[in-house]
């Protein structure tokens, strides 16, 4: 949703606006709707952030950020959600490791590269497949994908020999599809913005392909890739389809194995989000004060990284003049 | 080997190693279908095809059975009848969609057309913000606060009354679901429709206004006309959007399967439903039953379907775009 400075339209001129009074109902129907939906729709975000915000305040502890979840009956002993937070982050590092790479190589691939034609069609369609394709299904489909023989070492197991297809190494995989397109198109777009002199200068002096996308083409792209990855971890965060599925419901980080680092991703337990839908009325703690915490924590990440967002894009446009593509929601 | 990886890569090895992780991704897309359509076949293949999307039974008593059928479910413990499922998600992403449109609409016509830059300053960024908060703070807020509101203050007690032997009516349901749902499907489309109202030429604008019309006549007769095309591409997004949400719908519709009756008449919108996305959130943990997990995975296969349906519906919308040079 880039808005560009404008020139307004030649209505805007005192004189020479007719008045609303004298136009047909149904043009200041229109008028008089658009003004309204469009304040409304502000001011029911507002509602929500000043609503999650006076919620927060009122049940945010700084105790429950450095406490882990505990076993209990009230909501008192419950504990906080140290391990949630810890979650979010193992999730998010995984996640963005393995679809920053893969996103930007093939990015350059199709926009510098892209032989054959057809080929690289394929590629940005299945792009658009895993874009429109809905996170409940990427959770069942990691299921499967990690209940098999060869991947049973990356998830959870029970004593038994049972393969539950869980862990933190398949949640972060399926949240790695989850941050490909936001990465894949803000990439592509930056390349393609950049003109092709840019590219002709650097083969006049000698450089091969790979050359000038390293030394010139990467680094201008670079605020680009800033901005996909930033849209890539505010989706990881959010969330909870693929948590509630791929991580199990347990709400402490449980390890599997006995090498340090890796029991962790091979074990189960929970985030943020998956944390606020337990102890929501429609999971099994029933704690919604709890639930209102880690809500406000979440949707404080998400305001930081939107204002991540618009620095990124705002520095970018005065350093280089390109648009950053923002338009991927 | 170190000093080969570390110097100048030729070009061709470059190219080679960049299109072979490109390639990853198409069969990480085929492997899901293979994945998901494998898992799925004992549902397609003992119900007839596409016969688990009729109606027919309660969808509780055949989930029931398939719980009890255990890991060596029979042939027919397969028995499915998905209909309410089917009916409550095409419910729930018409209806949100629709309102949805309209409200993008609007806004979009204020944002780019009406607000003063300032105004503009203020909406762009609210509107962005509405579209990062994420589905299960939606949900929370939607069971904590809109549920009790509609539950106590909306529904008369009259209404509760009619229903009493069948089911409750605690405020969880299609009003709810669709409120919400429409709440987190029109920044997307805002996004969408703003794009494509701001690359309309300005001078198509000036020529409708010197014809002598008034701008909002300007702006319904040439301007949205132009972005038509938009329109319907960031629908289909939504859409896509819409039939896929599950935590959500799953907090908010109510733990029942059942359709919406509408000889019900305005009573209907109190009742409760499922979708399809909520269905698999809410009975995850029965993937033990080798008869339910199939049916979850039927079910992921017609998300995955229709997902596929529409992509390649945005793509055929947006070339008549591309051809007028019109953004979308």
């Amino acid at each position: 949703m880039s808005v560009y400075a404008r020139e307004r339209p030649v209505t805007a001129g005192p004189g020479r606006r007719s008045s609303p009074l004298s136009w047909r109902w149904v043009d200041r129907l229109v008028l008089a709707l658009a003004w309204a939906v469009g304040i409304g729709l502000c001011l029911v975000t507002g509602a929500i952030v000043i609503y999650m915000g006076v919620r927060g305040v009122q049940y945010l502890r700084p105790g429950l950020l450095f406490s882990r979840p505990a076993f209990g009956t009230t909501q008192n002993e419950s504990g906080g959600f140290l391990d949630p937070i810890a979650g979010t982050g193992i999730l998010t590092a995984i996640g963005i490791c393995l679809a920053l790479p893969l996103a930007v190589a093939s990015a350059l691939w199709v926009a510098e590269y892209g032989r054959p034609s057809w080929l690289a069609r394929v590629v940005e369609s299945s792009i658009e497949v895993v874009a429109g394709t809905p996170d409940i299904v990427f959770a069942l489909f990691g299921l499967a994908l990690f209940q098999t023989h060869l991947f049973a070492p990356f998830s959870f197991t029970s004593s038994g020999g049972g393969v539950f297809g869980r862990s933190f190494f398949a949640a972060g995989a399926m949240m790695s599809l989850i941050a490909l397109p936001p990465i894949f198109v803000a990439t592509r777009d930056g390349l393609e913005a950049i003109p092709v002199h840019v590219r002709e200068a650097a083969f006049a002096l000698g450089k091969t392909r790979i050359a000038t996308i390293r030394r010139v083409l990467l680094p201008t792209v670079r605020s680009n890739i800033a901005t996909g990855a930033t849209l890539g971890v505010s989706r990881i965060i959010g969330d909870t389809a693929i948590v509630v599925l791929l991580l199990g419901s347990t709400l402490r980080l449980e390890s599997q194995g006995s090498v340090p680092g890796i029991d962790v991703l091979r074990g189960t337990g929970s985030t943020l989000t998956s944390y606020v839908f337990d102890n929501s009325p429609a999971g099994e703690g029933a704690a919604p004060e709890k639930a209102y915490a880690a809500a406000f924590v979440l949707l404080l990440c998400v305001l930081v990284l939107n204002l991540a967002l618009a620095r990124i894009g705002r520095s970018s446009s005065e350093e280089t003049g390109l648009t950053v593509a923002q338009g991927i929601v | 080997m170190r000093s080969r990886l570390l110097s100048p890569w030729p070009d061709r090895r470059a190219e080679r190693t960049l299109g072979a992780v490109s390639l990853l991704i198409g069969v990480a897309v085929i492997a899901m279908i293979a994945f998901v359509a494998v898992q799925a076949w004992p549902t397609l293949s003992h119900n007839a095809g596409i016969a688990w999307l009729g109606s027919g039974g309660k969808l509780e008593r055949q989930v029931e059975a398939m719980n009890n059928a255990g890991t060596a479910p029979s042939a027919a413990a397969y028995h499915l009848r998905a209909w309410p499922l089917v009916y409550g998600t095409l419910l729930t992403t018409v209806l949100a969609v629709g309102f949805g449109l309209i409200i993008a609409i609007l806004s979009s016509i204020f944002i780019v057309e009406l607000a003063h830059d300032r105004l503009r300053s203020i909406a762009v960024p609210v509107i962005r913000l509405l579209a990062s908060v994420p589905s299960v703070v939606y949900g929370l807020l939607g069971i904590l606060v809109l549920v009790p509101f509609v539950g106590n203050h909306i529904i008369t007690s009259s209404e509760k009354a009619k229903h009493a032997g069948e089911l409750q009516l605690t405020g969880q349901g299609l009003l709810v679901t669709v409120v919400i749902l429409t709440l987190m499907v029109t920044p997307i489309m805002v996004a969408l429709i703003c794009q494509a109202l701001q690359s309309v030429p300005n001078a198509w604008r000036e020529g409708a206004i010197a014809l002598g019309v008034n701008p909002v006549r300007a702006i319904l007769a040439v301007t949205l006309r132009a972005a038509r095309p938009a329109i319907v591409a960031a629908a289909v997004l939504a859409t896509a959007r819409a039939l896929g949400e599950s935590i959500m719908v799953a907090m908010v519709s109510g733990g029942v399967s059942f359709a919406p009756r509408p000889s019900d008449g305005f009573a209907a919108i109190f009742e409760p439903l499922r979708t399809l996305a909520s269905f698999i959130v809410s009975f995850q943990e029965g993937t033990g039953a080798t008869a339910l997990k199939s049916s979850l995975y039927a079910f992921a296969l017609l998300l995955l379907f229709s997902a596929l349906v529409l992509s390649i519906g945005g793509y055929l919308i947006k070339l008549p775009l591309r051809r007028h040079q019109v953004k979308g």
